[in-house]
């Protein structure tokens, strides 16, 4: 199968700091990687690169290539498209001060669509595939903000879905969030790879285990080790994977 | 027993220091309360002899006529208002691009530069601003509109130059204080920086954008020394930006000096009128800061 993204050999600095070395991997479609590994260990700032959130990072270097469907988005990529197709959802919820239709009509907006009905249609159809349309269906035009940490977490992954992206990059996505909210978006997660490509970053060992088909772990600014999230955590081949799986360290 | 004794003295410095403090902080509070005192004290007499509708509505100002004096103000409240809200009709977008530019556009450098500017021209004398409108806007404004040009708009344009700072500083703090995760979360749907800050961060901001301007608004109300040297100072109702003006401040300050018995009372009740307006503008800052509903 065809990777959906390819990194290779991937550096990546802060300044002086070395955050990313030679870090190589193929992301296959619709299927839901986990990126795992200690603070500290580059996980976040590899899911930066992939739509060029790092861009907003004053003295940071790229040096590597980083294939989408085959082509670099270090290249002459433009970058409006490319996090239009590899949308983003943060670790604490980041809805705007607007209301919860606004929220979702965003991005269709700021694309171009106009089109009174056609934006009803995305926002319906968006807060149905986040799992929270039942819920705030009679609300849509009261405030984003008065949404619980969960629910605002879910039309955060709806807004994104707005823009009909390609693949979904989450950074920690219910790091804030209660065990309920936790395992809602969990169920969405598993609900989206169909449809979509995930990229998740997950503090979580037993999250990773849960959602994802394929596991890569990060040690240092190393990619140590990467395959199917059974192999990584039954039968890894590292030893630093395997002790960092069983909780030695991390 | 010693140890007892130094317990005491301590306790006791302690309360020493706990009473300065309180007397200190109390400085302000009393002189807020004299001030409304005396000016209420002085100005409300008027009304014995003048109505507050006469005093609020009218249009003729003649106090020191003998036969028949005249207080109406709504000249100088008309010009104060007019004033006021010509210079924020210029000061607000300028000072809000402005602010857009230090917070998201410009260089940390070049915006610590911009700081420092900013800090200067709140810091500049009003007396000196009067002198700069005098030598170049009223003579930009005569020469290209004809006239005097001691004008309102003369004043406006100097007022907006003296609030810009009062609405950069604020809108500026405001929009550098907004979480990053909302301006990541625009940009990372594929928004554009522009479409984010016009969208997003600025709406974020609006509450204390407001609030920044209802302060300048306060400070171009109450300003007394430049408008007086550039605006004209006739005691007629404005007819237009080339009119000359005279404000609510300006009215008290020039006749000041040689005013005596009902006059002089007027004068105090003009402050009255002045004091509640910035009462109303300072009591609504406080409710848009109290209500900030847009900042997580």
């Amino acid at each position: 199968m065809r990777s959906k993204l390819s990194i290779k050999e991937l550096d990546f600095y802060y300044g002086d700091f070395k955050a990313l070395h030679k870090v190589s991997m193929e992301i296959e479609p619709n299927k839901v990687t986990a990126l795992i590994g200690p603070s500290g260990c580059g996980k976040s700032t590899l899911l930066k690169t992939l739509n060029r959130m790092n861009d907003l990072v004053a003295g940071s270097v790229v040096d590597g290539t980083v294939l989408y469907d085959g082509d670099d988005i270090y290249g002459k990529y433009d970058i409006i498209q490319l996090r239009k197709k590899i949308g983003m959802v943060f670790q604490s919820p980041n809805p705007f001060a607007m209301s919860i239709y606004d929220n979702i009509a965003y991005g269709p907006r700021i694309h171009g669509i106009k089109n009174k009905k056609v934006l009803d249609r995305i926002v319906e159809k968006s807060l149905r595939q986040a799992a929270i349309w039942e819920e705030i269906k009679n609300r849509l035009k009261g405030p984003a903000l008065g949404l619980s940490g969960g629910q605002q977490q879910r039309l955060c992954i709806a807004r994104v879905l707005a823009v009909e992206p390609d693949v979904i990059l989450m950074d920690e996505p219910t790091s804030a969030l209660d065990p309920v909210s936790t395992s809602r978006i969990e169920d969405l997660i598993d609900e989206l790879k169909k449809e979509y490509t995930i990229i998740i970053v997950t503090h979580n060992m037993q999250q990773a285990g849960r959602i994802s088909d394929s596991t890569a772990f990060f040690l240092n600014g190393y990619l140590e080790e990467m395959g199917a999230t059974e192999k990584i955590f039954f039968n890894p081949d590292s030893k630093k994977t395997e002790d960092y799986i069983s909780g030695k360290f991390g | 027993m010693n140890m007892k004794k130094k317990i005491l003295q301590r306790s006791r410095k302690e309360k020493s220091v706990e009473i300065i403090l309180l007397l200190c902080a109390l400085v302000s509070v009393i002189s807020v309360l004299f001030i409304s005192f005396f000016i209420f004290q002085k100005g409300l007499p008027l009304f014995r002899t003048v109505t507050i509708a006469e005093f609020l509505l009218g249009t003729n100002w003649s106090p020191s006529s003998q036969t028949n004096p005249q207080f109406g103000i709504l000249p100088f409240i008309a010009g104060s208002v007019y004033i006021t809200l010509s210079s924020l009709l210029l000061a607000v977008p300028i000072g809000i691009m402005t602010a857009v530019f230090m917070a998201e556009i410009a260089s940390k450098k070049a915006a610590e530069v911009m700081r420092s500017v900013v800090q200067l021209l709140a810091g500049i004398p009003s007396v000196i601003y009067g002198f700069f409108g005098v030598i170049v806007i009223s003579k930009f404004i005569r020469e290209t509109f004809g006239g005097s040009g001691y004008s309102m708009l003369s004043g406006a344009i100097i007022l907006a130059i003296m609030v810009l700072p009062t609405i950069i500083n604020i809108t500026e703090v405001t929009l550098t204080s907004l979480p990053k995760k909302i301006k990541e979360g625009s940009l990372s749907l594929g928004a554009t920086r522009w479409q984010t800050i016009l969208k997003v961060q600025l709406p974020a901001a609006k509450s204390g954008i407001i609030a920044g301007i209802v302060l300048g608004m306060g400070r171009a109300l109450g300003e007394t020394m430049a408008v007086l040297m550039v605006a004209g100072n006739a005691p007629i109702m404005p007819k237009g930006p080339l009119s000359m003006v005279r404000t609510l401040t300006m009215n008290i300050v020039t006749d000041m000096g040689y005013a005596s018995g009902d006059h002089m009372t007027a004068l105090f009740s003009t402050s009255i009128v002045l004091f509640l307006f910035i009462l109303i503008l300072n009591i609504s800052v406080n409710i848009i800061k109290g209500n900030p509903e847009e900042i997580q």
